[in-house]
């Protein structure tokens, strides 16, 4: 249930790799066959993943070690190529690996301007265009949001930015290989992908640049990847990733259809059977896996660390889990109250997932949930103690 | 997943001593929902021998916070107040087996609920003790001077992480840290004992006059570039500087090389890295 952490390498994306590692262990880059057999099944992956995504042209797929460095090279490489810019664009809900990147650009003397989101995590276009303007190097905007799956308008923000003459690039690790993604007339010039996202394995990743757009390594060193990403290739981890994007483009209606009819009813029966929750995000307009749920006046860490004894694998914004003492910059973003924030949970289906194992944590989340609240000074009776309440309503 | 131990797995799992005692004589109350973690601790303490007969707990918290405020309550039922409040942060801590360290401030949090229901039962006035708490250093979690340093004393601590870990102080926003920096300074200090945990300013390169920036520019291709490139059986000519903006031209081997756009970018950078980040160079053909 915890599948916009990590996913679950597909038994098929495996087959495909295990020669790799032992028989064809060739180098891609060198000169003889048995490195050349090994540099075109990294072509073959390289088409895999840009059908998974719409490029026109395989080359547009660079290699990397993970969404991370995808992202960094998308907005150094623009900073780089575009000197004379001083600003990026970007949000506050984007991923650590972009709000991260924020204080060390403000040392180099780049404005880093972050959007807004409403209540239910969506952007203001309105603010979006006034913020535009010829000083912009770059925008950075993720296609999907990690925490709520809330989904951007990337598509029209991108053809804004061209508008202008600015390079937009997209952060698609969430939304890769579970919403459709055509870059064949997108205005978008960089995309970044994950392997692990998508039942590939970790330590991987691909950025799309559209041919054309100005660029500038963020390695350098040898002449793989065309210059563009040097060190020597994951060969294996890439093979996994092309066979991973093969299977995620053949199937994804239909897993949508299925992913999102448990998501649903998981969602559906917690806020139906647990007083005081709220669903964080915008309902209609998310990845068909993710729901956000917050757990009033309990703290999530508890509700993890309970439902890890029953053997429920889910992700929290609460401060508590990840040693940051800040309850998720997403929710608090939105206006989440800290009475809720504090006590979110994700759940983020995949494939693998049943509707038995949807139905187990429909039974077991909500004793789990009274027990915290009969801990908590905040809780009485039933309810949240009255004199507490208004405050924060 | 945090490492805990087991210790605070059972408290956590199986907490002891949770709920209220309606005729609690003494009442200790702190942390907030806005903190991430609260804690209700209240006692019954018989008249004249002065010791805790029952001691309850309602935690709002992650699961150290829990199992720390349910150690807490067995330590002290069937000890005096006298014996209770010798009680550290770092005692709970103990009983639990350890606590992460970035989880500290679970422990200290029992600590001070203990502290806030002495002073209740002894009829300390509550408003008082948080008006001698010293000036407000931590904004976003509402932590004052004098508590920083009180954990800071009790606990050695020597960085600002380790404040943080302790208290929360500088979790947030983090522009308290040059005053929980003096905090530290000022309680070792007053130990007798000198400890500098200032980082160093990190070092800026003078801003440059354009004959400078000119001739350091010049200075850089003869002895950087240009023998660099000879190796390759290559050169570069100096065109113009304008600002920032270097204008050059490749020669030799250079003049007609397919990667000229790569050298140049290679130029670029080892202007930047050298002269200024500023630095935007500009090919030439003739």
């Amino acid at each position: 249930m915890d599948n916009n952490a990590t996913t679950k390498v597909d038994e098929m994306v495996f087959e495909e790799m295990k020669p790799y590692f032992i028989s064809l262990y060739g180098n891609p880059s060198s000169m003889h066959t048995f490195g050349g057999q090994v540099g075109k099944k990294i072509e073959e992956a390289r088409e895999r993943v840009a059908r998974l995504i719409g490029a026109h042209h395989t080359t547009e797929i660079i290699f990397t070690s993970c969404g991370t460095e995808s992202d960094s090279t998308a907005v150094y490489s623009a900073l780089q190529a575009f000197p004379e810019r001083k600003e990026i664009i970007t949000t506050r809900v984007e991923h650590p690996a972009i709000i991260s990147l924020s204080p060390h650009l403000e040392k180099q003397g780049i404005a880093v301007i972050q959007l807004k989101v409403d209540k239910y995590g969506n952007l203001d276009l309105n603010e979006y265009d006034r913020c535009l303007n010829e000083e912009t190097a770059l925008v950075t905007i993720m296609t999907a949001n990690n925490e709520t799956g809330v989904v951007f308008p990337v598509e029209k923000m991108a053809q804004m930015a061209k508008e202008r003459g600015v390079l937009f690039h997209t952060d698609a690790v969430q939304a890769a290989g579970k919403i459709p993604i055509n870059m064949k007339n997108s205005a978008i010039d960089m995309l970044s992908i994950s392997g692990h996202k998508l039942h590939a394995p970790k330590g991987v990743g691909a950025l799309y640049l559209r041919r054309g757009t100005r660029f500038r390594p963020f390695m350098r060193g040898g002449h793989q990847e065309r210059n563009r990403r040097s060190g020597t290739e994951n060969v294996t981890s890439i093979i996994g990733l092309g066979k991973a994007a093969e299977i995620a483009q053949a199937h994804i209606e239909e897993e949508n259809i299925r992913v999102k009819e448990m998501r649903d009813l998981l969602e559906k029966e917690i806020l139906k059977r647990v007083p005081r929750t709220i669903l964080n995000g915008d309902k209609n307009n998310r990845l068909p896996n993710t729901t956000n749920i917050s757990f009033e006046f309990i703290e999530g860490e508890g509700i993890l660390l309970l439902l890890n004894e029953l053997g429920i694998a889910a992700s929290s914004g609460s401060a508590c889990t990840s040693g940051s003492l800040e309850p998720s910059h997403v929710l608090r973003a939105m206006g989440v109250p800290f009475t809720a924030a504090h006590g979110s949970i994700r759940f983020s289906l995949s494939r693998y997932n049943t509707m038995e194992e949807v139905g187990y944590v429909i039974e077991n989340l909500p004793p789990v949930i009274e027990n915290l609240r009969s801990i908590s000074p905040y809780w009485k009776d039933g309810r949240p103690i009255p004199e507490f309440e208004p405050q924060y309503k | 997943m945090w490492d805990y131990s087991d210790k605070v797995k059972e408290y956590f799992m199986n907490p002891k001593n949770v709920g209220v005692i309606e005729d609690a004589n003494a009442v200790g109350d702190v942390g907030s929902i806005t903190c991430g973690d609260a804690l209700k601790l209240m006692l019954k303490v018989e008249d004249g021998t002065e010791k805790i007969v029952n001691a309850k707990f309602q935690t709002f918290g992650c699961g150290s916070a829990i199992a720390s405020s349910s150690a807490l309550t067995e330590m002290i039922i069937g000890k005096t107040v006298k014996e209770a409040e010798k009680i550290t942060n770092q005692d709970i801590a103990d009983y639990l087996g350890g606590l992460p360290r970035e989880k500290m401030h679970c422990s200290v949090l029992g600590r001070e609920a203990l502290e806030t229901a002495i002073a209740n039962y002894r009829g300390i006035d509550l408003k008082q003790l948080k008006e001698d708490e010293g000036p407000l250093v931590c904004q976003c979690f509402g932590i004052h001077e004098k508590f920083i340093e009180k954990v800071v004393t009790e606990n050695s601590l020597k960085t600002v992480e380790e404040v943080t870990n302790y208290t929360k102080a500088g979790g947030g926003c983090q522009s308290c840290h040059p005053a929980i920096e003096d905090i530290i300074e000022k309680a070792w200090r007053e130990k007798g004992k000198f400890l500098h945990v200032r980082e160093e300013a990190p070092k800026h390169k003078p801003v440059m006059t354009n004959l400078q920036k000119i001739a350091l520019i010049t200075e850089t291709i003869e002895k950087e570039i240009r023998p660099a490139l000879a190796q390759d059986g290559g050169d570069i000519e100096l065109i113009d500087i304008a600002g920032n903006e270097v204008y050059i031209a490749l020669r030799g081997q250079c003049a007609s090389c397919i990667s000229a756009a790569y050298t140049t970018e290679n130029i670029e950078d080892k202007l930047r890295e050298l002269v200024s980040p500023d630095i935007v160079v500009h090919l030439q053909s003739d």
